[in-house]
């Protein structure tokens, strides 16, 4: 089997290439029930019926999709600038505790808390993704570094809620107080949708988009993530890019984090409930739309359906959540295998 | 073209016949004939693109022909890769060394077997570094099998190339342009190991586009133009004028492209005592000194890693460094973007890895240096109309061959990548043109385009210090030459008063005092 | 204060050899050239096989159980070898992928051994009163046959070429892509090896998240020993010496749980920070992390 690189591979070429991969992929899952002891017909099914046969399903879905969306959108710019950020997790729980923070302890007028939550959580974010940007000026992976910060901010997160923000009267569990009212977002009735976060993931994935390709910094960005020794050449401070790309991702991750807590939660709990998986399943929402923050808007609900589907088939089949991580893993690595069958034309037999 | 008949009826070392091969879109190879005999040196010569390295290819078992046979001692074979290659005894010695920097001389020697390597698997490096010792006295091949690769020189780093093709037990040797990374000292040492196995009944085959070199060590010469092989002639009997206009397919004038040397005018950059480490902290520049007058060439010869990469990136802002540097009376300082707008335009040395960004567009290729200021930008938009229309301007105004202004530049060749850098960098008026190795790997035409376009800039003033390796390039374009030997810049000299020889005796370290010539007014 | 020191010795020679059994598998196919991220997965799922095979019968045969765990290891691992190697994908994504695969699977098709007995763990050895785990002791013995091997073998020597310079070893007839996929299968069995120790002797149980992060020390572990196995010797020992800290100075000071249960992370990022100050990833492989193209440079 031999690689014949392509010119310019067509849209077409991507988007089937793209859905055969995830299809690959769904059948090695299938294999996996079938090891695990269920039909994999009934986990889809289940999946299926669960999330997009009804109201309540696409109810589901859609709350999944919020923080998905805005985590993968922020990652989408970091891929492009080759800044693997895995640390959507982390950074989510930062932004919660930053959100969280804000609403329990400072006191200020109605109107202005809400606006101050999420611009505290996109800080938090941030600040969090900031770490692995500077450690990275030391040569330190991103990957490792954004990893190793997302079990430190597990850590974070439960001293905070068993120790000093434990709430008064929560007794034995640990979770702090309940927010104040004003800050908590309004959702769509009967639903968990917390609709203003929503909006907001549709605003920055269709912003981000704009900076990608309208704007000098997009510009400056893909030209560090595509050529660095070019952008030394012309003078682009790759660390400055790196920078700003992380306070942009981290930002990102720390507004879902800070819409999950006021619109969700409404007071900070432990890491794993706070989020499922988003950050990792988000580096996926970002893969499938090949580094388009506007894709995102298509891609994230779909691994929403795989989020709320894990649920169900928790519920339902009684199969541990870690079912997500294999989807997410799967899925992964069959998209990042594919990408040679993108630019290349197979042929096979011998070499010329 | 037939080859003349060896003496004997011995069948030649080896023999290609009517090799093809085709790429999209190009025929490489058009069925060329080629024969070299025991104890003979055959020089390959041809422009870029006129097919040798296609040939080298198949001969080393890199491509398979679509088309002829290849035999060696007249029975055909088939070479199916490197490996199959060096068994049947054919070696190639690359133009850029391929082996392990980290590994020391002996352990690459013993990577891949060989036939000096049966000595089990354990201590691979010991048991080959006897051997090693005995090549490098029979030829000459000077090299310490136990010193870290990364440690030697350029020439070094070939002779284990050498070594390693002959403990291979090749016949057949290829040197795929070998004296690009030597001065001229050092190559006159490599055609003597070339002598030598020659002597030993060896059969050479020497790729070169430099005449002198080609007279001076090769007994027959075969032209390849076009893929195709234009002529055979032995070396005996051949003047560079004939090789040449066999190679290039018409009459090529020797004389400098650029008229008598310029009065020294007006001081354009002024330079003193420049000190700056390198990568690994080593100085790399020590107190370089000198002046560029307005419209003047400034050549700067040295082997590759002397400093001459770290001067041009001091002066260009993208390496720290201390001294002083003024341009135009004013001092040069800030980033890489400060210098350009400043005037100083950047020729660079990897036009791929650092020039362009090779999946970007023509168009954003070209906005590179001015994306983020007006005209290309309002604010914090970029003017994407605009890029446009500048785009269509300079591929216009530089002839620059591309299916259209949003093709990625990877899918342009080396020439038209070349002209889309002198667009970029000569757009507005710069004061000074740093060129480093500006016409490396391109055909005459584009390279006559290159040195045009640069010679124009300085009758406008502009000031041009150009870094090249090409000593013929140097030569033929400079007021005045420098070379950079260990950090440190030695002359300029005004190029009446220099030769090729008395600058390979400057590269190799000699100071200028001890060379005839050199800072005396002695006439090339 | 005797007894200190050979607590602190054990304890930390306890911890460190699972790390260093996965360091040693990671340093194998990082000198071939490829990264493998996902040695937490590989782990688990060598921790998952190991038990299933140990547990299934009173006297089941543990070096069957330790051969299943090296097993799981590679097969999960010629994933990552396949597309790394053969589909030339990005090598830390494939990893991380692998990572959430191995701990994926091993989550869902463990969850029947959760709680469940072992019947018999393998027991420490009583080497003339100094008490020793036989997975501590092959453990040093592989960093030391590990060593050897690369430094003075015609094998070892072809695998840091082909880690070094691919292109290198390709013209001389070395098949890159089989040495690599190779190399990868072996990282895995080894990184399988240390899921096991953690499932048959150290925890000598199965749960959910067992291997708690040690993968992704021992990741990073290799960067900080600078691709050497004997210094990962000391690497592993160091970090386990620091787990044994965590546990001691638990419950007896006032520092909070959570920053124990964190420490290990930081002490990561310190350390990675520490080897990126000192310049130690020019030590990293020439070839590291990239694909080899024939006819690329």
């Amino acid at each position: 089997m031999r690689f014949i690189p392509l010119a310019s591979p067509s849209a077409a070429r991507v988007g089937l290439i793209t859905l055969a991969s995830v299809a690959v992929a769904l059948a090695l899952c299938a294999l996996i029930f079938v090891f695990y002891g269920v039909s994999p017909a009934e986990v889809y099914s289940t999946m299926l019926r669960g999330t997009l046969g009804d109201s309540i399903g696409l109810a589901e879905v859609g709350r999944r999709t919020i923080p998905l969306l805005l985590i993968g959108a922020g990652l989408a710019i970091a891929f492009r600038a080759q800044f693997f950020n895995i640390g959507g997790e982390g950074q989510l729980l930062l932004g919660a505790v930053f959100a969280a923070g804000t609403a329990l302890f400072i006191p200020l007028p109605g109107p202005l808390l809400l606006p101050t939550v999420f611009i505290m959580g996109a800080l938090g974010g941030g600040l969090w993704a900031l770490i692995a940007a500077l450690l990275r000026r030391l040569n330190v992976n991103e990957i490792l570094s954004t990893l190793m910060l997302n079990y430190i901010a597990v850590a974070l997160v439960t001293y905070l809620i068993a120790g000093p923000w434990k709430g008064k009267d929560v007794r034995g569990y640990i979770y702090t107080d309940s927010f104040p009212d004003a800050a908590n977002l309004p959702v769509i009735a009967g639903t968990q949708v917390h609709w203003p976060t929503l909006v907001l993931g549709v605003a920055v994935a269709l912003g981000l988009q704009w900076l990608l390709g309208r704007s000098t910094f997009g510009y400056a960005l893909r030209v560090v993530g595509e050529n660095p020794g070019a952008a030394r050449y012309a003078g682009i401070s790759s660390a400055r890019v790196m920078t700003v790309v992380a306070l942009i991702t981290g930002g990102a991750a720390g507004l879902a984090g800070a819409g999950e807590v006021a619109g969700i939660h409404h007071r900070l709990l432990e890491a794993g409930q706070i989020s499922l998986g988003y950050g990792f399943t988000a580096v996926i929402v970002a893969w499938l739309a090949r580094g388009n923050p506007a894709l995102c808007l298509i891609t994230a609900p779909v691994m929403g359906i795989i989020l709320a589907g894990g649920d169900l088939l928790k519920i339902d089949l009684n199969m541990p959540f870690r079912v997500v991580d294999v989807f997410s893993g799967v899925i992964l690595l069959c998209l990042i295998a594919s990408e040679v069958f993108v630019r290349n034309r197979v042929v096979w037999g011998a070499r010329a | 073209m037939t080859q003349p008949q060896p003496a004997s009826s011995r069948p030649p070392a080896l023999e290609l016949r009517g090799i093809t091969k085709r790429f999209p879109g190009v025929v490489a190879n058009d069925s060329v004939d080629l024969t070299v005999d025991g104890g003979e040196v055959l020089a390959l010569l041809g422009e870029n693109g006129a097919g040798k390295s296609t040939l080298i290819s198949i001969l080393y078992g890199l491509y398979q022909p679509d088309e002829g046979t290849v035999s060696l001692g007249g029975q055909p074979v088939r070479i199916g890769s490197p490996a199959e290659a060096r068994k049947l005894g054919i070696g190639l010695v690359p133009q850029h060394p391929l082996l392990v920097s980290r590994h020391s001389v002996a352990e690459n020697l013993a990577l891949g077997g060989g036939q000096a390597s049966r000595g089990g698997g354990l201590f691979p490096a010991r048991g080959v570094a006897g051997r090693v010792r005995e090549l490098s006295e029979k030829y000459g091949l000077e090299v310490d099998p136990t010193a870290r690769v990364s440690d030697l020189s350029p020439g070094e780093k070939q002779r284990v190339e050498i070594i390693r093709a002959l403990l291979g037990g090749a016949r057949v040797l290829i040197l795929d342009e070998p004296t690009s990374v030597l001065t001229p000292q050092e190559a006159s040492g490599l055609f003597r190991v070339m002598r030598e196995l020659r002597a030993d009944g060896r059969s050479l085959i020497f790729i070169s586009h430099k005449l002198d070199e080609v007279l001076d060590v090769a007994d027959r010469v075969t032209v390849l133009r076009r893929g195709r092989v234009v002529g055979g002639v032995p070396t005996a009997g051949a003047t560079r004028e004939s090789l040449a206009e066999l190679m290039v397919g018409r009459g090529v004038d020797f004389t400098r492209k650029r008229g008598a040397a310029l009065a020294r005018g007006e001081v354009l950059l002024d330079v003193q005592n420049l000190t700056a480490s390198g990568s690994r902290g080593l100085p790399a520049l020590r107190g370089v000194g000198f002046t560029l007058g307005r419209g003047e060439v400034l050549g700067v010869a040295g082997i590759a890693g002397n400093g001459q990469s770290e001067l041009v990136e001091v002066l260009a802002g993208l390496h720290p460094a201390r001294g002083t540097i003024t341009l135009d009376g004013q001092p040069l300082t800030g980033g890489a973007e400060a210098r350009f707008q400043g005037g100083v335009a950047h020729i660079p040395e990897d036009r791929i890895h650092s020039g362009t960004v090779p999946s970007m567009t023509v168009a954003d290729n070209l906005a590179l240096r001015g994306y983020g200021r007006s005209p290309l930008a309002r604010g914090l938009a970029r003017d994407l109309k605009a890029t446009d229309e500048r785009a269509r301007q300079d591929v216009e105004h530089y002839s620059v061959a591309t299916p259209g202004i949003h093709t990625p530049s990877r899918l342009l060749s080396g020439g038209n990548i070349q002209k889309l850098i002198l667009a970029r960098e000569l757009h507005g008026q710069p004061k000074l043109i740093l060129a480093v190795h500006p016409t490396y790997g391109l055909d005459i035409g584009a390279t006559d385009q290159v040195h045009r376009v640069l010679l124009e800039r300085t009758n406008e003033g502009a000031g041009v210090l150009l870094v090249s390796e090409d000593l013929d390039e140097l030569l033929s374009l400079s007021d005045r030459i420098g070379v950079m030997v260990g950090g440190e810049l030695r002359g300029p000299f005004p190029v009446s008063e220099v030769t090729r020889e008395s600058l390979g005796l400057l590269m190799g370290g000699a100071h200028p005092h001890s060379i005839p010539g050199a800072g005396q007014g002695v006439v090339a | 204060m005797d007894n200190i020191v050979v607590e602190a010795l054990i304890r930390a020679l306890a911890v460190g050899t699972p790390l260093l059994l996965a360091c040693l598998g990671a340093i194998i196919n990082e000198r071939g050239g490829v990264v493998n991220l996902g040695v937490e997965g590989m782990m688990a799922v060598g921790a998952l096989a190991a038990f299933a095979v140990a547990s299934s019968s009173p006297d089941a045969n543990l070096w069957l159980a330790v051969g299943a765990s090296m097993l799981a290891g590679a097969a999960l691992a010629s994933l990552h070898a396949v597309a790394t190697v053969t589909l030339r994908a990005n090598q830390f994504v494939s990893g991380l992928a692998l990572a959430l695969i191995g701990t994926g699977a091993a989550g869902l098709l463990g969850k029947k051994f959760e709680g469940l007995p072992l019947f018999n763990k393998v027991a420490d050895w009583n080497l003339g009163g100094f008490v020793i785990n036989p997975f501590t002791v092959a453990a040093l013995l592989l960093a030391a046959a590990l060593a050897f091997y690369l430094n003075s073998t015609r094998s070892g020597l072809t695998l840091r070429s082909v880690g070094e310079n691919p292109a290198a070893a390709d013209v001389l007839g070395v098949n890159v892509g089989a040495v690599r996929i190779w190399a990868v299968l072996a990282g895995g069995s080894l990184s399988g090896l240390a899921g096991a120790f953690l499932a048959l002797s150290y925890r000598a149980s199965w749960a959910d998240n067992m291997t708690a992060g040690l993968g992704w020390i021992a990741v990073a572990l290799v960067i900080f020993v600078g691709w050497r196995p004997l210094r990962a010797v000391l690497g592993a020992l160091f970090f386990g010496f620091l787990y044994y800290l965590q546990f001691r100075l638990q419950g007896n000071s006032p520092i909070p749980t959570e920053v124990f249960n964190a420490m290990p992370f930081i002490l990561v990022l310190v350390v990675l920070a520490l080897a990126g100050l000192r310049g130690q990833q020019g030590d990293a492989p020439a070839g590291l992390g990239r694909a080899y193209v024939r006819g690329e440079r």
